[in-house]
């Protein structure tokens, strides 16, 4: 018997069927088609799949998809808002903080959730915060400035 | 056109750094990667995979599969024609397309843990899982061969009794796991060392490591009644995928159209066909499509990793650092199959030096691993590790300064490499002196912390690629290449094109094109990109410029040579101003339909003059000698561009090429147990760089122009790898006042090394 | 096949009767279940989500003890700005679970019940003295943090029993604790070794009182009398520290795995006992960081 599960997405409510050991990940890409956030290796380890559960960042390859039931979930596709994408976007793209663009959905909905917890971080506080979402492409350089550059602008700074 | 050289140029829009076209896509998640594809009726295939690194296979039993509720195809060895053992150009390494055929589906025998035995395709997934685990295999199970020494000893098992090793004597006789040895020098080495006045031997291993993309091999394949299959899947090179699978798979290419999805990091690890045959195979075995993709477990067992290796190398200097030798062996382990790419270990190692006496040795070595793939500059960093720490050793020794002593030694235009050929104007000693000038090399250093500096090189490929460009009604331009995008090179693509149509960036599309949308083109590797398929860019936009000065001629009614074309406007030369206006771009555009046609132009071409590109990097770190942690400190890369097209992306290739240099030294290795299973096949325990290992990694870009291309450029993708491996043993070695001999340097052999040393 | 279930119970009795199914497991952050799942190490039947549980996901901190909900997830005890001052070593070790993602769902329950011997936060809770609190059939039972796991992926919980929470009593003054634990990267790694001491100090600076536990070196963490024997009585000298340091090479009882050696595992203990203990004298002295 499939679950018939009901919850928000992206602040539109959703609802699905599923299997009991179905991972949102899966629910997400295959049921709903939000292709958006990426699987890299399924056991919590890479961060390609960050999404947003009631306001905290974790991994959906380990969420499994009934848990969300009356929950809210938020991913790639509900940063940018209607036609307007959010700063953090604008900064990666100016500051070429993506090479092959795979792990660019989980860098921006993580990095999103430490500027809304701390608008000032240190470089080293971005490091650790982001320590759960490896890239293979850049060595992290752009993608730390462009969130150090995104937090300055938040806060009414120029660099 | 112009007679004016690249360097002297000025650019318009080369060298900007405008957003990336593709970008918007990519940042809001809508850029659709290899496994984002799905069609109606879609079927999940799996593979079955040996338990067993070294097995023969008696018999495959797939019946209990097939009796499965929702299974529709199951496929093994027999299902593939026999392949003709004939070699291919693969862009980073010649293939064998019968060892490719049976590393895509195991044969007779099973020759690593994870080796493909069978595949299936099922409603779910997970029924295809399940399926799999009901398939019965009879196996005969051999002793392994997991090591260099282990294949190389007397009375090794063998993995291939029928083959035989070639290349240059003195080769075994008879059965062995040699499966190449080859020697190349020049002048008499042995003179050489006795004219020395310090000589330096050292020997270093190295393990697999893998290129570490974060996006796991994917593809969707469908067959019409027809037997035309379309295949999406994220590659390195589209027309690859097609002439490979059609190999395998004893098809003619037109039955096979690819399209190249985004691809989540490539490195090299992606231009070679795994699961494509087995997706297409099923897909015409069920008449549905199929969609397979690989775990993560997976792509660490069953992909291509880079070799293993066992490396020696002397060299001898004078006392003022000239050096008058060197000789190097070369272990390379090749895994399942032949051919590593220990040729170009052989043919790199002392590149970026005037030697006149050298002697190389090489040995491709077959081992119950995986079969190995290209990883960015394939060969060349586990060559350039030994060779540089040599020099630092030689510098320590010479008491000179590391950078003064390459400078002493470094190669330059004119010199005739140690692989051959002459140089044309290169730039090394310009990235030494830039490296000796940077702030860095002066900053201060504290207790427990040390400086390494090493240098590196990457020969850059040419080959073939085409482009096709169109111009809009409305003037802009829409330019079509066959190469895919794993590191942005779709924005200089534009670039490049813009520069010579002389219309802003923004009004170019570029687009990577599929199988049938654009003609042949090497695949995306080999540094090439930019340079040949830029040149190809570059040719295509100027045949546009020269039916637009054409359209602009016959509008005008004078001859096509007394029309000209500046900045994105053709121009009547040698006529009284104000006899005809200029006309810009988008003003013939318009005028199209009615001066001949829509204007579109092409370019196809073999690339030549493909420049080297050289690199030194210079590596702060901080050993804590009781636990033999590193910290790195402060990294700096400085490289030879040639021409930077979007600076961005060339330092975002300098960045990303360190860093998983540092991870190689570091912390990365394949470990297998005693059976050949690898132990950690995961991100928890194969252990690449994260966010808070790194600090940021400071670029230099130095340009000397290739005088091959337009605009002078070089390829700069691989280049960035070759160095940091030595960069950060030799600061380790310098922090902790160790002598290394093994990778990667993880804090238990650090502390080994520490503790013996004191 | 069999059709797995999820179930999410809302009271510890009916969770307790579900678990009393054969191949029911408490899924809490899944951080370790999901992983264990989906790499064939663990076949669950049927999975009993706790988190709508008000106990297991209560976190207060009161006059006299904590009370840590078994299934609260590692980043609200993090962000818990009381709770990092007043348990500085139990934060440290939360902190050190995994990633931000890790944390936004792991739980220090999970933690202990996973028995894995390289637990990050199960030093740290042996040496506050944390107590668990189990629910089952035959109603509470308690039992101190360092009895509960048995062996690698064993513990104390029988057929119906869940693990409420941990009951943690306030440090005295003059009293703190610190957890350091080695991995080879800065994050993202299982603890190669884990140490956590924990000392209370006279109004001399002498410790009176102390506990060292190890992690990541035998199959279950243990508490090193010895190294607490070379603790007291010293105000955490280098010469104490040294001596604590050697008493926990000698107590490891590591094993060589991919992750480190024998004689690799025996010397750190060593090291980070010895800056564990610095670090926790250091706070209690209240001279630490806050």
């Amino acid at each position: 018997m499939k679950i018939h599960v009901h919850t928000h997405v992206n602040g539109e409510p959703t609802e699905f069927l599923c299997a009991a050991d179905r991972s949102l990940l899966e629910v997400l890409r295959d049921e709903l088609q939000l292709t958006g956030t990426k699987e890299g290796c399924a056991t919590g380890d890479c961060g390609a799949c960050s999404v947003m559960l009631d306001g905290r960042l974790v991994c959906s390859c380990l969420v499994l998809a009934p848990e969300v039931q009356g929950r809210r979930v938020e991913t790639i596709e509900g940063v940018a808002k209607g036609t307007e994408i959010h700063l953090l976007q604008r900064k990666f793209l100016e500051h070429a903080a993506l090479q092959c663009g795979i792990c660019t959905p989980g860098f921006i909905v993580a990095a999103k959730a430490l500027l809304e917890r701390n608008p000032d971080p240190s470089e080293e506080e971005t490091r650790y915060w982001l320590a759960g979402n490896l890239c293979r492409c850049t060595g992290y350089d752009k993608i730390i400035r462009a969130v150090l550059d995104t937090a300055a602008e938040l806060r009414g700074e120029t660099r | 056109m112009s007679a004016k050289g690249p360097s002297d140029r000025k650019y318009k829009y080369v060298g900007t750094r405008p957003i990336r076209h593709d970008g918007l896509d990519k940042v809001t998640g809508r850029a659709q990667f290899g496994a984002d594809y799905s069609l109606p009726g879609m079927l999940w295939g799996k593979v079955l995979r040996s338990p067993h690194a070294h097995a023969r296979i008696r018999k495959i039993d797939v019946s209990a599969a097939l009796a499965l509720d929702g299974v529709k195809a199951v496929i093994t060895g027999r299902d593939f024609p026999d392949v003709a053992a004939e070699a291919a150009e693969g862009g980073e390494g010649a293939n064998d397309f019968r060892d490719l055929a049976e590393n895509v589906m195991a044969r007779g025998k099973a020759l690593y843990h994870g080796h493909a035995l069978a595949a299936v395709a099922a409603t779910t997934a997970r029924i295809a899982e399940e399926a799999c685990k009901k398939i019965v295999v009879d196996y005969e199970v051999l002793a392994p061969v997991l090591s260099l020494d282990a294949a190389l000893a007397p009375n090794a098992p063998i993995l291939h009794e029928d083959a035989r090793a070639t290349g240059h004597e003195p080769l075994p006789k008879g059965p062995s796991n040699v499966a190449s040895r080859r020697e190349m020098g020049r002048g008499d080495v042995a003179k050489g060392f006795a004219d020395a006045d310090v000589v330096v031997e050292r020997e270093f291993r190295t393990p697999m490591v893998h290129q570490g993309y974060i996006e796991p091999h994917a593809v969707l394949a469908r067959t019409g009644e027809d037997g035309r299959s379309v295949v999406w899947c994220c590659t390195q090179g589209a027309f690859m995928v097609r002439a490979y699978s059609a190999k395998v798979l004893g098809l003619s290419t037109d039955m096979i159209k690819v399209i190249p999805t985004e691809i989540g990091g490539g490195f090299g690890g992606k231009t070679t066909v795994y699961g494509e045959p087995l997706a297409i195979l099923l897909s015409r075995k069920s008449g549905r499509p199929v969609k397979m993709v690989m775990t993560r477990e997976e792509v660490f067992r069953a992909t291509g990793p880079t070799s293993g290796t066992h490396i020696r190398v002397k060299m001898g200097a004078t006392r003022d650092g000239k050096l008058t030798a060197a000789d190097a062996t070369l272990y390379y382990e090749a895994g399942a199959f032949k051919g590593s790419p220990v040729g170009a270990g052989m043919m790199t190692v002392f590149a970026p030096y005037k030697l006149d006496n050298v002697r190389i040795e090489g040995f491709d070595v077959v081992v119950n691993k995986p079969k190995v793939a290209a990883y960015r500059a394939p060969g060349a960093p586990m060559a350039a590790l030994v060779v540089e720490t040599v020099m630092d050793e030689l510098a320590e020794k010479l008491g000179m300064d590391p950078i003064d002593l390459r400078l002493e030694n470094a190669v330059h235009e004119g010199v005739q490499a140690t692989y051959g050929p002459k140089y044309r104007a290169i730039g090394f000693v310009e990235t030494l002196r830039a490296a000796k000038s940077h702030p860095h090399y002066r900053a201060p250093l504290g207790p427990n912390q040390g400086r390494g500096v090493a240098s590196g090189f990457w020969f850059n490929a040419g080959m073939s690629s085409s482009a096709n460009i169109s111009i809009n009604e409305d003037g802009s331009a829409v330019v079509i290449t066959g190469n895919p995008d794993i590191g942005g090179s779709r924005a200089s693509m534009a670039l490049m094109a813009a520069e010579e149509l002389g219309i802003p960036v923004e009004n170019v599309r570029p687009v990577v094109g599929d199988t049938e949308a654009v003609g042949y083109s090497d695949l995306t590797g080999g540094s090439r990109v930019t340079f040949a398929t830029g040149m190809a860019v570059i040719e295509a936009a100027r045949d546009v410029v020269n039916q637009l000065r054409a359209r602009a001629a016959q509008i005008w009614g004078i001859e096509l040579d007394a029309v000209g074309w500046e900045d994105g406007h053709a121009v009547p030369l040698n006529e009284v101003p104000g006899a005809h206006e200029p006309l810009s771009l988008k003003q013939l555009a318009a005028r199209a339909g009615s001066t001949g046609g829509p204007i579109s132009g092409r370019a196809s071409l073999t690339a030549r003059g493909a420049g080297p590109g050289f690199a030194t990097h210079i590596c702060d770190v901080e050993v804590d000698r009781e636990t033999g942690a590193v910290t790195v400190l402060r990294y700096t890369a400085v490289q030879d561009a040639g021409k930077a097209i979007h600076p961005a992306y060339v330092e975002g290739q300098m960045q990303g090429g360190a860093a998983q240099g540092i991870g190689w030294a570091l912390n990365e290795e394949y470990v297998f147990d005693k059976n050949g299973a690898m132990e950690n096949a995961g991100f928890l325990d194969y252990r690449m760089p994260v966010a808070s290992d790194l600090p940021m990694i400071d670029t230099v870009i130095v340009e000397v122009a290739n005088p091959m291309h337009p605009y002078g450029v070089r390829g700069v993708g691989e280049t960035p790898i070759v160095p940091p491996l030595a960069a950060v043993a030799n600061a380790v070695q310098r922090a902790a006042r160790v002598k290394l001999a093994e990778l990667p340097i993880s804090p238990p052999r650090l502390l080994e090394a520490i503790d013996r040393a004191s | 096949m069999e059709e797995i279930r999820y179930e999410a119970p809302t009271t510890l009795a009916r969770a307790s009767e579900l678990l009393r199914e054969s191949g029911a497991r408490v899924l809490a952050g899944g951080t370790d279940l999901i992983v264990q799942m989906r790499t064939g190490r663990a076949a669950p039947s049927v999975f009993v989500d706790v988190k709508r549980i008000p106990e297991v996901m209560n976190l207060v901190l009161g006059k006299d003890d904590l009370w840590l909900g078994a299934a609260v997830p590692a980043a609200a005890v993090v962000e818990h700005a009381e709770i990092s001052r007043v348990f500085p070593g139990l934060v440290e070790a939360v902190d050190l679970i995994g990633s931000t993602q890790i944390q936004g769902r792991a739980s220090v329950g999970g933690n202990l019940c996973n028995a894995s011997p390289a637990a990050d936060t199960v030093p740290a809770l042996c040496v506050i003295g944390a107590i668990c609190v189990i629910a089952g059939p035959k109603g509470e039972r308690r039992v101190p943090v360092e009895s509960f796991n048995t062996g690698p992926g064993k513990n104390v919980l029988e057929a119906g029993e869940l693990l409420v929470g941990f009951r943690i009593p306030r440090p005295g003054a003059r009293s703190s604790d610190a957890y350091l634990r080695f991995i080879p990267r800065t994050e993202m790694d299982i603890a190669v070794v884990g140490a956590g001491v924990a000392v209370s100090l006279d109004a001399n600076g002498v410790c009176t009182k102390a506990r060292v536990a190890l992690g990541a070196v035998a199959p279950t963490v243990f508490l090193v009398p010895a190294a607490v024997a070379a603790l007291l009585g010293s105000r955490g000298e280098d010469a104490a520290l040294a001596r604590a340091a050697a008493a926990a090479s000698a107590a490891a009882r590591p094993i060589t795995d991919k992750r480190g050696t024998v004689e690799y595992r025996r010397k750190i203990s060593g090291v980070l006992t010895k800056r564990a203990a610095a670090a926790a004298f250091e706070r209690a002295r209240g001279a630490g960081r806050a």
